[in-house]
């Protein structure tokens, strides 16, 4: 092409990207949930996370302060040629997945999954999102579609703030999975219309 | 009328045609920026042609270029590489000083705007 090099260089249109959180106790099905509605099969990507640069709140419990390989799990939801939604499911066999800051900064908000057997195991990560300010929803992962506890005696077992959604899904079923973004989606909406009245 | 006459300080800086500058294409690159701008959902592009001085290139490097021929996230790249992430940050850090890449950083989401946006995610997310 005649002219500069520069004036000749094109690059591709990239997309706008947003991504939401998928959080919980281990093996409570986020990879699952991640599959269920990713135009993609998860992928794995990893940070080896190191002391240095934590914040001082962090550090509690960290015996070694060595590193530690945190892997998160990620899927794909193309929204429009313009939007893209990643959804990335935290790890909760790895103590210290909270240390991965980049991860819940800029995110639109997150999912807590809820294993009724084991609630407790999702404790830390309804903590770490009330603490951030993080916009969540609970979504209560019936295993084999069983759901025992109503919601109402969910949140109670949980604690949860008031105002909090909790939702009974399967983590194996794509709709189910679409509807409790959707109510998490909608939770926000409704903040954003609330914050301009 | 005198076409000839010389611009004042004044007409300088108040004209759009007599006094501004070209701000060089060099500057746009962003090739000082901190790593730090490689996030997961950071959007990374390969400079198509890329630039006459390419500079020396580790087999990675290439690897990394050729799979953003067409836009892709960090993550997905480091996935793919199956790298750390920070590893392929640093390597996108010398594309993008190379000026082989560009970088399309992720949405920035203020709640209280951006409900144009979050209707967009919500329609997206009723097709699926």
């Amino acid at each position: 092409m005649a002219g500069s090099d520069h004036t000749a260089q094109r690059v591709a249109e990239a997309p706008d990207t947003v991504k939401i959180l998928i959080a919980g106790g281990f093996g409570v099905g986020k990879t699952t949930m991640v599959g269920s509605v990713s135009e993609i099969i998860p992928l794995r990507t990893e940070e080896r996370l190191t002391s240095a640069g934590l914040g001082v709140d962090d550090l509690d419990g960290i015996e070694d302060k060595n590193a530690t390989t945190v892997a998160l799990d990620f899927g794909r939801i193309t929204i429009s040629q313009e939007l893209v939604l990643y959804l990335f499911g935290t790890p909760g066999q790895q103590r210290f997945w909270f240390m991965w800051n980049d991860l819940a900064v800029g995110a639109l908000g997150a999912v807590v999954l809820v294993d009724v057997r084991r609630p407790k195991s999702s404790f830390a990560a309804i903590d770490f999102f009330e603490r951030r300010n993080i916009p969540f929803v609970i979504g209560v992962n019936g295993f084999h579609g069983e759901h025992p506890y109503s919601p109402e005696e969910i949140r109670e077992a949980l604690a949860l703030p008031e105002g909090t959604q909790v939702l009974l899904c399967d983590a194996r079923e794509r709709k189910s999975c679409r509807d409790v973004l959707i109510a998490l989606i909608d939770q926000l909406i409704a903040s954003a219309a609330d914050n301009r009245a | 009328m005198s076409p000839q006459r010389s611009a004042t300080a004044s007409e300088v800086s108040g004209g759009d045609a007599g006094g501004r500058l070209v701000r060089p294409f060099a500057l746009t690159g962003g090739r000082t920026r901190p790593r730090n701008e490689f996030t997961l959902i950071t959007v990374v592009s390969a400079v198509d042609p890329p630039p006459a001085r390419r500079g020396r290139q580790q087999p990675e490097h290439a690897r990394i270029l050729r799979m953003c021929g067409k836009p892709i996230a960090v993550a997905e790249l480091a996935a793919l590489l199956d790298l750390p992430m920070s590893v392929v940050a640093i390597m996108l850090c010398d594309l993008l000083e190379a000026g082989r890449i560009t970088v399309h950083p992720p949405r920035v989401v203020s709640p209280s705007q951006d409900i144009h946006l979050l209707q967009k995610v919500r329609d997206g997310l009723g097709r699926l």
